[in-house]
């Protein structure tokens, strides 16, 4: 039966070959390169509860009286992208729970991804041949930065709205051509011609996703044509990769991490509230509360014109609003820019032309891990300082301090965080048998006198048994009853 | 490399290779907690049909359906983890790059292939370029122009306001009115209150909001405004005092009024305007003061706009003067 129609497909499409090559594909097993399929995998719940979602969101900003079942909002006018935003929290069935799990995706999306890159950056993934897929997934952070700001955008509730109103002015802020983007985007003066909304859905649920399914692509089939890398240990070379095969123990083992990561969002979709538009209420260009803060991803970005002193620089008839224009333009486009292009600088630093399959540990390579923290560092301190508000309300300091540790602390702690880790790094290469466990040193005294020192044996747990790595088999003999049978083996049909 | 295990074309493997055996030290253990997992999966996903059946609640859906995933997900890695054949498995990697002789062929093709024909039709290249490029812009035009409006100088001809940075609906005359578009009158604010107000007609339009502070309890015939900076002595009424309230950093509303300290924050960015001094900026990433809105009162107690502001409102732009 199997073969039948394997034949069949393969008479016309030739997969037979291919196919099994693909089946054979070895994936190195490390805890660490889950991460990429944690986004992988919110991504996919993203898509499903999004296709859920635009059923039932309707993109307008034309006012209409709220007769939903939210007794609080009941006969208020609401904009239509607003009120059925909460008509499909709160009349839609399951609509809460996939509203909120689209939500959470997104941040765990941004999240994984962010990781993800950092696993890949301090054990110089990136490096020769696989700088095009740092590339593409540095893009897919920024398509993703951006689809999240549209999205969270979409309720047009008063925290968001906010949020379009600091977007609008941050195009202004550009120069020369400022004022020509705001006003081509909004259709005129904020808060524009009400088409924004419209132009930010269709962004948001086709053009956007469409590049980052592209990319997606790109980015999976980069990783089977050029190879997963791997871990140095026994058996594992540079022209080798040493795991498990693609069928059937990588396939079971990603398709349950699928479950996992898709029941996770979900509980998180259910019980933990998450964006409750229905108490920030309808966005009014005139009102405002406290605390507005964006998602986390957003949160670097607003912490850096928090802390940006107040520079704006008039002459010859023209303003640049430098104190918007450099944290929130020139700030992540230079961030965006060294991420880019990362594998080139530090190639250009090392000149090292090799391809490199085995993964660094970090501490080998203490620059690069040191650039690495810097930058961490930097942005790390930047996401706080988007909440000097309320550190300042719980520690109970004055704003004005909170504000200033910041000014400095952002520009200078990358300094330190760079000479700190080059040292800590270096004194771990140093130390001998770092992260194996030590033994004992028995000491014994003869009865001569004369002192002997013998190392204690390796304790149960230490020690591994690990097999030599072989070719996958291509055919298994299973008509051994007597082997089959036997204690610890299981019959593999395959 | 053991020869048990062959790829292509060897002796079949045989089931003590021991890179066949499950990773788990008792397999038929595992592949019971397995099938539990996947069981309890199996209920998650029945429950959820049924607290969606009977509209149970969204966190009765969210708990059916994460155990569903969950138990499914679990059963499902640990099949794969301990029962499938441990490995380690090998497979080797081939180099990217071609040959020298594929590689040449490859730029023969290009530069050889291709450089004949820009030799022979150079000109067709040339004109086909230009084409193109024009092509492009062609298409950039309404896909770009089409987006919307130019930003205008001052309003249009019919006194549309909306599409220029410059100007607002404030004009001399304009009546003061809540977003409701209730006219606002002297005695309307205790001293220390602020109101969001705008120009009648133009209730909750953004350029236009302007906040309105009763700074001090003085009568019609006090002097007219004691804190005002040097110049603008005139533009407060009766201890009013009216700012735009759109803040010079990014545009959000500067909506906390703190009485105490006479100082306006706004909650995006945290500057903070001093209301006696003309609302200059005291702190924070707002680099210029708040526009200040002349106002006055008329004979019926009634508050208006005594002329525009005499600047654009809002964040900074480029054309800005």
């Amino acid at each position: 039966m199997i073969d039948k129609s394997l034949n069949w497909l393969d008479d016309r499409l030739g997969v037979a070959k291919g196919g099994r090559t693909f089946l054979d594909k070895i994936f190195p097993d490390h805890w660490s390169f889950m991460l990429g399929e944690i986004a992988l995998y919110s991504f996919v719940v993203l898509l499903g509860t999004g296709v859920f979602l635009t059923l039932y969101f309707v993109p307008s900003a034309h006012e209409v009286v709220y007769h939903g079942s939210y007794v609080p909002l009941r006969g208020q006018k609401v904009s239509e992208a607003y009120g059925s935003t909460v008509g499909l929290s709160f009349d839609v069935r399951s609509g809460l729970l996939m509203r909120q799990a689209h939500h959470w995706a997104a941040d765990i999306f941004l999240g994984s991804i962010a990781v993800h890159m950092a696993r890949v950056f301090f054990t110089g993934a990136f490096r020769k041949p696989r700088e095009f897929n740092w590339i593409v997934g540095v893009l897919m952070l920024i398509l993703g930065i951006v689809n999240g700001f549209l999205g969270y955008s979409l309720p047009d509730d008063l925290v968001s709205g906010t949020g379009i109103r600091i977007a609008y002015s941050i195009m202004e802020s550009i120069p020369v051509v400022g004022s020509y983007i705001a006003f081509f985007l909004f259709g005129g003066n904020y808060p524009g011609s009400g088409i924004i909304i419209p132009r930010f859905f269709v962004l948001h649920v086709l053009i956007v996703p469409a590049i980052l399914v592209g990319l997606l692509a790109a980015h999976l089939g980069l990783l089977v044509k050029q190879k997963h890398t791997q871990f140095p240990g026994k058996g594992k070379t540079e022209e080798n990769v040493v795991g498990s095969p693609m069928f059937p123990t990588f396939i079971a083992k990603t398709t349950g991490f699928l479950f996992v990561s898709a029941g996770v969002i979900f509980l998180l979709g259910g019980f933990a509230q998450i964006n409750p538009i229905w108490q920030f209420g309808q966005y009014e260009p005139y009102q405002i509360s406290y605390a507005v803060q964006p998602d986390w991803y957003m949160g670097w970005l607003d912490g850096a014109a928090r802390i940006m002193p107040a520079w704006e620089w008039v002459g010859w008839g023209h303003t640049i609003p430098l104190e918007v224009f450099l944290p929130a333009v020139v700030f992540p486009g230079l961030i965006f820019t060294i991420l880019l292009a990362w594998p080139f600088i530090e190639q250009a630093k090392t000149k090292d032309l090799r391809y490199h399959n085995l993964l660094d540990r970090p501490r080998d390579r203490p620059k690069r891990t040191a650039a690495g923290a810097a930058m961490l560092t930097l942005l790390f301190g930047v996401f706080f300082a988007s909440s000097t508000d309320v550190m300042a309300n719980f520690f109970q300091l004055p704003l004005m301090d909170v504000l200033w540790f910041f000014r400095f602390f952002v520009p200078l702690a990358p300094f330190v965080a760079y000479y700190l880790t080059f040292k800590i790094c270096n004194e771990m290469r140093e130390a001998d048998g770092i992260g194996t466990r030590k033994r004992a040193l028995i000491v014994e005294r003869t009865t001569e006198g004369e002192y002997l020192t013998t190392e204690s044996p390796v304790r149960p747990g230490d020690e591994h048994l690990e097999l030599d790595p072989v070719p996958v088999p291509t055919f298994i003999d299973t008509t051994d009853p007597e082997l089959a049978t036997a204690a610890g083996v299981r019959r593999v049909i395959r | 490399m053991s020869d048990k295990t062959p790829g292509d074309g060897g002796p079949p493997a045989t089931l003590d290779d021991p890179h066949l055996r499950p990773a788990a030290k008792n397999p038929k253990r595992m592949e019971l907690l397995a099938a539990l997992a996947m069981v309890v999966g199996l209920a998650g996903f029945a429950a959820f049909i049924v607290v969606y059946w009977i509209n149970a609640s969204n966190y009765w859906e969210a708990a059916m359906l994460g155990v569903g995933m969950l138990g499914l997900g679990v059963g499902v890695i640990a099949w794969g983890k301990y029962l499938m054949p441990q490995g380690p498995f090998v497979e080797e990697r081939h180099d990217f790059h071609s040959t020298d002789d594929e590689r040449k062929a490859f730029n023969a093709a290009i530069t050889g292939r291709g450089g004949l024909e820009v030799k022979r039709r150079g000109l067709l290249l040339g004109i086909f370029a230009v084409t193109g490029g024009i092509m492009t812009l062609a298409l950039l035009v309404p896909g770009v122009r089409s987006l919307g409006p130019k930003p205008a100088k001052s309003e249009d001809t019919e006194g549309n306001t909306e599409f220029s940075l410059y100007t607002t609906n404030w004009k001399k005359g304009a009546k003061l009115v809540t977003v409701g578009g209730r006219p606002v009158q002297v005695d309307d604010l205790e001293v220390g209150g602020v109101l969001t107000v705008f120009p009648q007609g133009y209730e909750g339009s953004s350029p236009d909001q302007v906040i309105l502070i009763r700074l001090a309890q003085l009568g019609p015939n006090d002097p007219p405004y004691p804190i005002a900076p040097p110049g603008r002595t005139e533009w407060g009424v009766q201890g009013y005092v009216a700012y735009s309230k759109l803040c010079t950093h990014l545009g959000c509303p500067v909506g906390l009024y703190q009485e105490k300290t006479q100082q306006l924050v706004c909650p995006c960015h945290q500057s903070i305007f001093n209301v006696n001094a003309g609302a200059v900026p005291q702190f924070g990433p707002a680099p210029r003061p708040l526009p200040q809105l002349p106002i006055t009162v008329d004979a019926t107690g009634q508050m208006r706009a005594n002329g525009s502001f005499d600047q654009a409102v809002g964040p900074g732009f480029w054309e800005r003067p």
